[in-house]
């Protein structure tokens, strides 16, 4: 068991998200920045879809109940392990009783906990990602424990990659998205010319972006939306939806988050800025 | 019968979009259902696939990786031209219980005059109309119904609640529907509906599906509160009626 002694501010079971249920409006969910976990999870030897921890802006305080081998990827957050600072992206034995601490984020905003094996918490419709009130709760809480399998032996065909970060990248990839074509030459001018602000409404649902771009009376029925689809309200509200966004929507759809984007904005947080750029 | 024309997009590297033309019609929302129940039949039968019907649309979406959208747009124009008539499958009809309890019913005397009509008469109207599930989004279990009678049509609350209870039941405009869980919201609230819509320690969470059919019936204050005892303990069984599609 890996035991929370303090919550941090958002900190959330994660996995490969929650699929075949779209057409009842569960949202996929899962890991936001697919690319760091695939990362720490190859790192472990693990499942793709194996699940972890995904860590937002502060950091919690873990007390490992058994041994294991860790790995943290995603943002930088000063961690420590029983006080001896940890990098990401290498693999470290945790005995029992040790402490994971994070401390100031120091770039993007959401790092990640892998353990050898995965989490074992419970799966819920085929996932353990968190996501209320398909999972009692939307985040941990102090004294919550979840579960994984000891590992005593674990010898890592690589313990360490130095891989390219991307948490410094600000321009987020799009295609066309299916309402795309009904945008004015105004409206595709100022979306792909603006730089957009992350506003402080931002969170595992959507991303809403604080500069607008003209208004528009674009009228059509429901339809499906995907993480990564960006919204454009009647008033010119640019809403990127992401892993837990809803499956439908009645906004137009304008562009479309490339994987490696949604990526790149699920690091980012209020205030920072980013730009659109059309592939 | 011609097969109302279909229209494809690509909507990312992992999914394409197919809409028909753009109109709330059960003859398109059949044609659509009967195309996706051809795919998951025929063609997605692993689990890499997924399709979410709704309205005039449906998305295929695959799980992890690219779609070939050439290929994939002129198969899905084969797979339609070629579609056959097919038995029907199962459709149901969920006649689901509304207490319209002045607790519940919040904006129901609200509705009424802005209506120029009586309590009474927006529930009749409520109660009296077949209703349509045209898509299920924005919450899980979240249904939108069409088929609301004319004389209900009324816009959605000025300002939004920020609070709307689990199983309340609201209209706007030309939709009715029921908040499966609390939320937000801004429809016009006149009711409310013991029986979960969603459930996610059932094997199926949900189990009302796009196309199926929706009727309300009244039920008095104590008759809801038992079927609020039960549904949370699980036993709950929503009364359905098998119908033709």
């Amino acid at each position: 068991m890996l035991k929370v002694l303090k919550a941090g501010f958002y900190t959330t079971v994660q996995d490969a998200g929650r699929f075949h249920y779209r057409n009842k409006g569960v949202p996929v969910s899962g890991v936001m920045d697919e690319m760091s976990v695939f990362k720490v999870n190859s790192l472990l030897e693990n499942e793709e879809s194996a699940a972890v921890l995904e860590i937002t802006m502060t950091g919690p305080t873990l007390l490992f109940e058994k041994e294991t081998y860790i790995a943290l990827g995603g943002a930088e957050m000063s961690a420590t392990l029983n006080n001896a600072p940890i990098q990401n992206n290498k693999v470290y034995r945790v005995n029992e009783e040790d402490l994971l601490s994070f401390g100031r984020l120091e770039k993007g905003f959401r790092a990640y906990l892998a353990l050898k094996g995965g989490f074992t918490s419970k799966e819920i419709l085929g996932s353990r990602s968190f996501y209320k009130p398909i999972t009692k709760f939307n985040r941990l809480n102090e004294n919550d424990v979840i579960p994984f399998s000891i590992q005593e032996n674990f010898q890592p065909k690589i313990s360490e990659i130095k891989a390219a970060s991307f948490l410094d990248n600000t321009v987020l990839e799009v295609y066309k998205a299916p309402e795309f074509d009904l945008l004015n030459d105004k409206q595709l001018e100022e979306i792909f010319s603006k730089t957009f602000t992350v506003s402080h409404e931002n969170n595992r649902m959507a991303y809403q972006l604080s500069e607008t771009v003209s208004s528009h009376t674009i009228s059509m029925l429901t339809s499906a939306t995907i993480p990564g689809t960006v919204q454009l309200t009647p008033a010119g509200k640019m809403i990127v939806l992401m892993k837990d966004g809803q499956t439908t929507g009645g906004y137009p759809r304008t562009v479309q988050l490339t994987d490696k984007a949604i990526c790149i904005l699920a690091q980012k947080k209020g205030g920072d800025t980013i730009r659109f750029k059309l592939v | 019968m011609n097969s109302p024309k279909i229209n494809i997009k690509p909507f990312g590297v992992h999914s394409v979009l197919i809409e028909w033309p753009n109109e709330v019609s059960e003859i398109i929302l059949e044609k659509i259902l009967h195309f996706e129940r051809f795919l998951t039949k025929e063609v997605y039968t692993n689990k890499e696939w997924e399709l979410v019907p709704s309205y005039n649309s449906l998305l295929i979406i695959n799980r992890t990786k690219q779609i070939d959208f050439q290929k994939l747009s002129s198969d899905i124009h084969d797979w339609y031209r070629q579609l056959k008539e097919s038995p029907k499958p199962a459709r149901y009809l969920w006649r689901l219980p509304v207490s319209y309890d002045s607790e519940f019913g919040l904006d129901l005397e609200e509705v009424a005059n802005q209506l120029h009509k009586t309590k009474e008469e927006i529930i009749a109207l409520h109660t009296g109309a077949t209703y349509t599930v045209f898509g299920i989004g924005f919450l899980p279990g979240f249904m939108y119904l069409g088929g609301i009678d004319a004389e209900l049509e009324l816009p959605r609350k000025a300002v939004p609640r920020a609070k709307v209870i689990k199983g309340a039941v609201g209209i706007a405009g030309k939709q009715a529907g029921i908040y499966p869980q609390e939320s937000p919201g801004g429809w016009n609230i006149i009711g409310n509906c013991a029986i979960p819509i969603f459930d996610a320690s059932k094997e199926n969470p949900c189990f009302v599906s796009v196309g199926d059919k929706i009727e309300f019936y009244k039920i008095s204050r104590a008759e809801h509160n038992l079927r609020k005892i039960e549904a949370e303990v699980g036993i709950y069984k929503p009364e359905k009626i098998n119908i033709d599609a």
